[in-house]
C-alpha cells in the first residue's frame, strides 16, 4: 500500500496528462468560436480522424514518432480547412443554427466514413520506447512526460502566435469587430482558414497523443472526448484561449479525482453535475467576460 | 388560369369539413391497417416510428425553433418518459388485465417528464444561448448516467419485458392530440410570447411578456410531449436501456427539426417523415426489393456490389444529404413557413405577411446569439 501523498501525486500526474489532451482539443473549439461565434461540432471527429491518420502513418508507413506527429498535424489541418471551405463558408451569412447542424452532419459523415473502413477498434502500435522512472514511489513514464510537455509547448506557441504575430492580431481583431475589420484590409477569409488550420492541427496533435496514451482507437471516440473538450472550453469561458486551457485542466483533474474516489461509473454523473452548477453560478465561464445585451 | 386554380385550391383547404374528415379518415385507415393487416408488420413498424418521431421533432421545434434556444436535452426527456411509464405499466398498473390503463401509464410518463422540464427551465432564466445548450447537454448526460447507476431499474442493462401495447391507431391518436396541443399553444397568447422571446428577450420583457412563465410553459410542454413519445417508444420496443437515449438520439431529432425547418409544425412533420422513411428506404433489403423488377443482367451486378454495401453506405449518405440540404436551404425545407391548414382561421390572412417580414430583416437564429455591444 502506497502512502496517500504519493497516491495523490500520481493522480495529479494522470490528471495533467488527460487535461493536456482535452486542452489541445478545447483550443480548437474556442478559437473557432472566438472568430465565427460558431460551435464547430465536427471538431471532435477531426480529432478522431487525426488519431486514425496517426495509426495509418505508424502501421503502413512505419514512420518514427516525430514524422508521424508532423504528418498527422498537417493532414488534420488540411481536413479542417477543407471542411471550412466546403461546408461552413457558404453558410457564413445563414442563420447560425444552420451552421451548427451542418457541423453535426459533417461530424456524423466523418464518423461513418471511418467506420466504413475500420468497423472494429484498432490498436495503435507503441511509437516510442516507453521508460518508467520511480521517483519516491511515483511512477513517471517518459510517455506522460512527452504528452504533457509537448502539449504545453504547443499551447505556449499558440499563445505567442495569437498575442504577438500579425496573424494573431488579425484573429483578435476579427473576433472583436467583424464588420469594420475587412475595411482595414485584413484578408478575413484567409485568417478564418488559418484559424481552422491551427485548430484542426492541434486536434491532430491531440489525436496522436491520445493514441500514444490510450492506444485503442475507434471511429466513435471523438464524440465523447469532443463534447468534453467543448465543455472544458465553455467552463473556461468560450472564445478565450487561456480559459480553454484552464477549463481543460480542471475537467481532467475532476475526472481523475472522481475515478480515484468513487466507482468509475459515477464519473459522468459527477462531472456534468459540477458543470451544471458552475454554469448556473458563473454563466460566462471562468475567464469569459459577461456580454452586455442592449435592446 | 393558374390564379383561378390556386383560389379553388385555397378554398378547398379552407373548408371547415376538411380537418375532421382527414382525422376520421386517418383514424379509420390506421385502424384498418392494424386490424386487418393491410400492410405487413415491418411497414406498420416504420409508420409507428414516423408518428413517434413527429411528436419528438415538433416538441423540440417548440423550444429550438419557436423559442430560438438550442436544447440538447430531448433524448433525456424521452428516457425519463420511457422509464417512468415502463415501470408504471410493469410494477403498478395491471396493464395486462386492462390494456386501456396503458394510456394512463403513458400520460403519467409525460407528466413526470414535464416536471423535469420545469427543472431545466429554471437555469434558462439566467443562462442563454450556447451556455444554455451546455446546460441541457449536461442534463441529458446526468439523466443517462443516473439511469446507468440505479441498479433497481436495471442499471446499464436496462428494462426488458415491457408489454407491447403501442399500436398504429393509438400512435395516430397521440400524435394528433399532441400536435393539436402544440399548435394551440403556439398560436395562443403564450405562443406570441415565445416568438417575442426568440426575437428579443429583453424587449419582450419590457413589453410586459412574462418571460419566465412563458419559458417554463414552453419547456414543460416540450418535455411532456417528449416523455409521451418516450413512453410510446418503450411500449413498442419492449426493451429500453440508457444507451438508447444518448447524444446521438438527440442529434437525430435535431436533424429532423432543422431538415424540416424551424418554427413550423408542418416542417417538423415533413422532416420527421422524410428522415425516418429515407433511412428505411436505404436499407439493403428494401432497395433490393424495390429494384427486383429489373432484368437480372442489370440487377445482379447492382446487387453484388452496391446493395450489399448499402448498410454502410447509407450511414455515409444520410449525413452528406443533410449537409447538402443545409447548404442549399439553410432554413430547412419549410423554415418559418407553415401549412395553411395548421394556422388558425383568424390568423391566416395576416400570417404570411407579418411573420415572414419580421424574420427576414432580423435573423431569427441570430437573436439567440448574444449580441456584443
Amino acid at each position: 500500500m502506497t502512502q496517500p501523498g504519493v497516491y495523490w501525486l500520481q493522480q495529479i500526474l494522470n490528471a495533467l496528462q488527460l487535461g493536456s489532451i482535452y486542452a489541445l482539443i478545447a483550443l480548437g473549439y474556442s478559437m473557432v468560436y472566438g472568430i465565427l461565434t460558431m460551435i464547430n461540432f465536427a471538431h471532435g471527429d477531426v480529432f478522431m480522424v487525426g488519431a486514425f491518420i496517426c495509426f495509418l502513418a505508424a502501421t503502413l508507413l512505419k514512420l518514427p514518432f516525430v514524422l508521424t506527429l508532423l504528418i498527422t498535424m498537417t493532414a488534420s489541418a488540411g481536413l479542417g480547412v477543407l471542411i471550412e471551405r466546403l461546408a461552413y463558408k457558404p453558410l457564413r451569412n445563414a442563420p447560425r443554427v444552420s451552421a451548427i447542424i451542418t457541423a453535426l452532419g459533417v461530424g456524423l459523415f466523418l464518423e461513418n466514413l471511418t467506420l466504413a473502413f475500420y468497423p472494429y477498434p484498432q490498436h495503435v502500435p507503441p511509437l516510442l520506447h516507453n521508460v518508467t522512472w520511480q521517483l519516491g514511489g511515483v511512477a513517471l513514464s517518459s510517455l506522460q512526460l512527452i504528452v504533457i510537455s509537448l502539449s504545453l509547448t504547443l499551447m505556449l506557441v499558440l499563445d505567442y502566435v495569437v498575442r504577438r504575430t500579425p496573424v494573431g492580431v488579425a484573429m483578435r481583431a476579427i473576433s472583436w469587430d467583424k464588420t469594420s475589420v475587412p475595411l482595414m484590409g485584413v484578408p478575413v477569409n484567409l485568417i478564418i482558414s488559418i484559424t481552422f488550420a491551427i485548430g484542426a492541427g492541434l486536434a491532430g496533435a491531440a489525436g496522436t497523443m491520445y493514441s500514444l496514451a490510450y492506444p485503442v482507437i475507434d471511429p466513435y471516440m471523438g464524440i465523447m472526448v469532443g463534447w468534453k473538450a467543448f465543455i472544458a472550453a465553455v467552463v473556461g469561458g468560450i472564445g478565450t484561449i487561456r480559459g480553454a486551457v484552464i477549463g481543460a485542466f480542471i475537467l481532467g483533474g475532476v475526472e481523475i479525482m472522481v475515478v480515484a474516489l468513487l466507482p468509475s461509473t459515477y464519473r459522468d454523473l459527477v462531472v456534468f453535475s459540477l458543470l451544471l452548477t458552475l454554469i448556473v453560478i458563473r454563466p460566462h465561464g471562468i475567464l469569459g467576460s459577461p456580454r452586455v445585451q442592449k435592446v | 388560369m393558374r390564379v383561378a386554380l390556386k383560389k379553388h385550391w385555397q378554398r378547398a383547404l379552407d373548408a371547415r369539413w376538411l380537418v375532421p374528415c382527414l382525422l376520421v379518415g386517418g383514424l379509420v385507415l390506421t385502424f384498418a391497417i392494424a386490424h386487418f393487416g393491410l400492410l405487413n408488420n415491418y411497414v406498420q413498424l416504420v409508420l409507428i416510428y414516423v408518428g413517434i418521431n413527429i411528436i419528438l421533432a415538433t416538441s423540440l421545434n417548440l423550444v429550438n425553433g419557436y423559442m430560438g434556444e438550442f436544447s440538447l436535452a430531448h433524448a433525456g426527456f424521452m428516457a425519463v418518459g420511457a422509464y417512468s411509464s415502463a415501470l408504471l405499466s410493469m410494477k403498478v398498473l395491471p396493464v395486462a388485465a386492462h390494456p386501456a390503463l396503458f394510456h394512463l401509464a403513458v400520460l403519467a410518463g409525460g407528466l413526470v417528464t414535464a416536471l423535469l422540464g420545469l427543472l431545466v427551465a429554471l437555469p434558462s432564466f439566467k443562462v442563454r444561448g450556447d451556455y444554455l445548450a451546455i446546460v441541457t447537454l449536461a442534463f441529458l448526460m446526468i439523466v443517462k448516467s443516473a439511469l446507468e447507476n440505479i441498479d433497481a431499474i436495471g442499471g446499464p442493462r436496462g428494462i426488458s419485458g415491457i408489454p407491447r401495447l403501442t399500436t398504429l391507431p393509438w400512435v395516430f391518436c397521440w400524435t394528433v392530440a399532441l400536435l393539436w396541443l402544440i399548435r394551440n399553444f403556439v398560436y395562443s397568447c403564450y405562443g406570441r410570447g415565445v416568438l417575442a422571446i426568440r426575437e428579443d428577450e429583453i424587449a419582450s420583457d419590457l413589453m410586459s411578456v412574462d418571460t419566465r412563465r412563458v419559458k417554463v410553459l414552453a419547456f414543460m410542454l416540450s418535455a411532456f410531449c417528449a416523455g409521451i413519445a418516450g413512453a410510446l417508444f418503450a411500449h413498442l420496443l419492449q426493451f429500453i436501456s440508457p444507451r438508447v437515449f444518448d447524444v446521438v438520439k438527440t442529434t437525430e431529432i435535431l436533424i429532423m427539426v432543422y431538415l424540416g425547418g424551424i418554427a413550423s409544425i408542418g416542417g417538423s412533420i415533413l422532416g420527421a417523415a422524410l428522415y425516418t422513411l429515407l433511412l428505411e428506404l436505404l436499407r439493403p433489403s428494401t432497395v433490393a426489393g424495390l429494384l427486383s423488377w429489373l432484368p437480372a443482367v442489370v440487377f445482379d451486378p447492382l446487387n453484388d456490389y452496391f446493395i450489399r454495401h448499402l448498410g454502410v453506405l447509407r450511414m455515409i449518405i444520410m449525413p452528406l444529404a443533410l449537409v447538402l440540404v443545409m447548404l442549399f436551404w439553410p432554413r430547412g425545407i419549410l423554415g418559418l413557413r407553415e401549412f395553411r391548414g395548421f394556422i388558425p382561421r383568424r390568423d391566416r390572412r395576416a400570417h404570411g405577411a407579418a411573420r415572414l417580414k419580421g424574420t427576414d430583416t432580423h435573423d431569427a437564429a441570430d437573436s439567440h446569439s448574444t449580441r456584443e455591444t
